[in-house]
């Protein structure tokens, strides 16, 4: 006798239970939204490739929270990885980024770099700008779950788009496996080099697996742009220089992001009108850019009001060791939180518009002036 | 389930493509890995969706410890060990001394069958240590099994430990959960065991879902002790104070043979076959799993120019008090059984109580100034 559709919900109830994880001393985003239903919904399915919704959450699992950033807890192993588990992702989205809603709205792609107005910062202040994003190919699994093979397709397909650079972008490319030791001290030197990850947050995600193979660092001449294979996301684009032109980041960054490179070699990128670029982590969804400057701020950054004015201006704080690490002689990384459902026009120009209040501020301070704050946040 | 699929999907690259770069290795995978074996197991898998690449993950991530060489595999199941034969076997040859895929494994855990042991010197002999490693039938192992599983395992070993009378009466601490102070006297008493951190473990997904389902069970006396879901399913350890080896032994076959007891009734027993003895995770625990040990004082034999062809040949090892990778402290040492399979419990342990008390008697004859040239031991 066949069961009823509850009676038959029981039983995969009652089997996933077995299973469901202990999350009680959780704090990451997939312990916040993950429920014995939507376990029960997804734990028997798989993406193409065979990705599955323990192994999505197995990064949460195995790393409870960090006590004062909450953790996204949970990885995509391909593409497919949004659309399959969505019941879970898209709250972890939602929650992440702000109320965006997978479900019901657009993210707005716009790398007219034309576009920014007031992009060059006062050098008294700002010591350097930056601008990164990463990118994923479409058809090739991501870091969590790619095989060496898929690995070394993306690198393949990257470093034979990369050659097709000219003019100022023009450079080369260092393979972890075969750099020379001149060569990893040079990168070292440059700030350039990327370890092996050793954050669990990475490695119990699988992200390490056959280090290093597959992964190598490509930079102009100039060392203006860089690109990393293979580390967190198949690409991290990165466009930097000293001082303040932002302006000139940003339009580099634009100009070598092209993805018609790859497409004159029958591939792209991964993208969809919903999440916008396609990252590894959810917390990268959209345009997965950080904007940021290193700038000089010791008198603001020690006013109990601080925090506030970033907060209004969406943006936050890091040290200058980047993620997790503190402000070293009262200079500070300041960058945009938001990643998802604003463009990367919008979110540099939010920066460049930050910033140079920013150093309003700290040129008031250093007058002896007050500095007004808005009560209500700021609407953007 | 689905558990297959990811394995189906890597089979549309070519062996040269996915084969690992193995040039910079050092361990008995790396040794015996070659494109044909790879070529040859690449798209089996066990039933429970175990891989050849699941088996090397380890040995590919780790190339080499610089004084030890790692065997770079394990088992995901016991099933492993014959569908992946054609890599494990030479492994396991070039691991145990030539062991060959036709010989048969002793097993003999009558502790009467062992000759004296109860008679070292304690002068010398600090404490005697036995341990082994136990698979329970019809659950995978360690880098592979599931929450549900290693729930069931802990499940079944808190049942079958809960029913030890006498001198084996104890109490089982969970992991998650045990208070502080239990926490502290456990470790004060050397019996707590860490997530693991070494990559050789964690690359082979050992600490997945830490410490869900992990704990510690001891006897009251303190001197028999069970460790659950940490490196295998069960670690079973006996010790003691002293030189009395032959009490210790005792111990443990009487302890060991009171469990399997019980988990046969619930048809749990033990993995094991005529070949390779109890299947355990590590191919280097094959065979009996058992390492039998002392903490003993050679001060001057340990700077003895022959200490090393000494412990050769008496088929002996020594580590540092703190257990493997770790160094010897006021010429203290932990001196145990360098094999695994192909001989018997009851003639390890016997190794093990005639080498001690021949090194006792060395060093002894040392502190009278007297040459132990004409004490060499011939091989064994």
């Amino acid at each position: 006798q066949p069961m009823d559709g509850s009676s038959f919900q029981c039983v995969i109830l009652c089997l996933c239970s077995a299973e469901y994880p202990d999350l009680r001393k959780h704090n990451n985003c997939m312990a916040s939204n993950l429920t014995p239903a939507i376990y029960a919904k997804l734990c028997d399915k798989a993406t193409p490739n065979g990705y599955t919704l323990d192994q999505a959450i197995q990064t949460g699992v195995d790393n409870p929270g960090h006590p004062f950033i909450k953790t996204v807890g949970m990885v995509a192993g391909d593409e497919e990885s949004y659309e399959v588990f969505g019941d879970l992702i898209n709250p972890v989205i939602k929650e992440r980024h702000n109320g965006y809603d997978p479900l019901n709205m657009k993210h707005p792609t716009d790398l007219d770099s034309s576009k920014i107005h007031s992009g060059l910062f006062d050098e008294r202040y700002v010591l350097s700008s930056r601008v990164r994003t990463g990118r994923s190919i479409r058809g090739l699994s991501l870091p969590p779950a790619c095989s060496r093979a898929e690995r070394r397709e993306v690198e393949r397909v990257v470093v034979d788009a990369l050659a097709g650079l000219k003019g100022d972008l023009t450079g080369r490319y260092y393979s972890l496996t075969q750099m020379t030791e001149k060569e990893q001290q040079q990168l070292i030197d440059d700030h350039f080099l990327f370890d092996k990850p050793v954050s669990p947050l990475l490695t119990c995600a699988g992200m390490a697996r056959d280090w290093p193979d597959g992964r190598g660092i490509w930079h102009n001449n100039e060392k203006t742009f860089l690109i990393w294979v293979n580390e967190e996301d198949h690409t991290r684009v990165i466009s930097m220089e000293k001082g303040g032109n932002m302006k000139r980041v940003f339009d580099r960054f634009c100009k070598g992001l092209k993805e018609r490179l790859i497409q004159e070699r029958g591939w792209e990128f991964m993208w969809n009108e919903r999440l916008g670029y396609i990252l590894t982590c959810p917390s990268n969804l959209g345009t997965g850019l950080r904007a940021g400057v290193h700038v000089k701020l010791p008198l603001l950054s020690k006013d109990p009001r601080f925090s506030k004015i970033l907060d209004n201006l969406r943006l936050q704080k890091r040290g200058t060791g980047g993620v997790d690490t503190a402000a070293v002689g009262g200079v500070f990384d300041i960058s945009n939180l938001d990643r998802l459902g604003h463009s990367e026009v919008q979110l540099v120009q939010t920066v460049i518009d930050g910033v140079n209040y920013l150093i309003e501020c700290e040129k008031k301070l250093e007058k002896g002036q007050d500095i007004k704050v808005n009560i209500i946040p700021a609407h953007h | 389930m689905t558990k297959n699929c990811h394995n189906d999907y890597k089979m549309k690259f070519t062996t040269d493509e996915e084969f690992p770069d193995l040039s910079q290795h050092n361990n008995h995978m790396a040794k015996a890995l070659t494109k044909e074996i790879y070529e040859k197991l690449r798209g089996k898998s066990t039933p429970s969706g175990f891989t050849l690449d699941d088996v090397i993950q380890t040995g590919v991530d780790n190339p080499g410890h610089p004084f030890i060489m790692t065997v770079g595999c394990v088992v995901g199941d016991g099933e492993c060990y014959e569908v992946f034969k054609d890599l494990l076997d030479i492994v396991i040859c070039d691991r145990h001394s030539g062991y060959k895929p036709t010989d048969k494994h002793r097993t003999d855990l009558n502790y009467e069958n062992l000759k004296g042991g109860d008679d070292l010197d304690p002068n010398y002999v600090l404490s005697s240590r036995v341990r082994t490693g136990r698979s329970i039938k019809g659950f995978t192992l360690p880098p592979h099994n599931s929450r549900g599983e290693r729930r069931a395992i802990e499940k079944l070993s808190i049942e079958a430990l809960a029913s030890l009378e006498g001198e084996f009466k104890g109490k089982y601490y969970p992991l998650d959960g045990m208070t502080d102070a239990e926490q502290e006297q456990l470790i004060a008493d050397h019996f707590l065991f860490d997530k693991p951190v070494s990559p050789l473990l964690t690359c082979a997904g050992m600490a997945r879902d830490w410490p869900d389902a992990r704990g510690i069970w001891h006897n009251e006396n303190k001197t028999f002790l069970v460790w659950v879901n940490e490196e295998d399913h069960l670690r079973v350890i006996s010790m003691q104070k002293g030189g009395n080896m032959k009490e210790v032994f005792r111990r443990f076959c009487v302890g060991l043979q009171k469990i399997e007891a019980i988990f046969m009734k619930h048809d749990h027993g033990f993995m094991w076959n005529e070949h390779l003895g109890y299947l355990l995770t590590c191919p280097s625990n094959l065979g009996t799993g058992l390492r039998g040990g002392v903490h003993v004082k050679l001060p001057k034999l340990s700077t003895h120019a022959k200490f090393e062809e000494i412990l050769t040949r008496l088929r002996l090892q020594k580590r540092g008090t703190g257990g493997v990778d770790t160094a010897s402290v006021g010429g203290v040492f932990d001196i145990s059984n360098a094999d695994r399979l192909g001989s018997s419990e009851v003639e390890q342990v016997q190794l093990v109580v005639d080498g001690v008390k021949l090194m006792v008697e060395m060093e002894k004859k040392l502190e009278k100034g007297e040459s132990i040239d004409g004490m060499i031991p011939a091989q064994k």
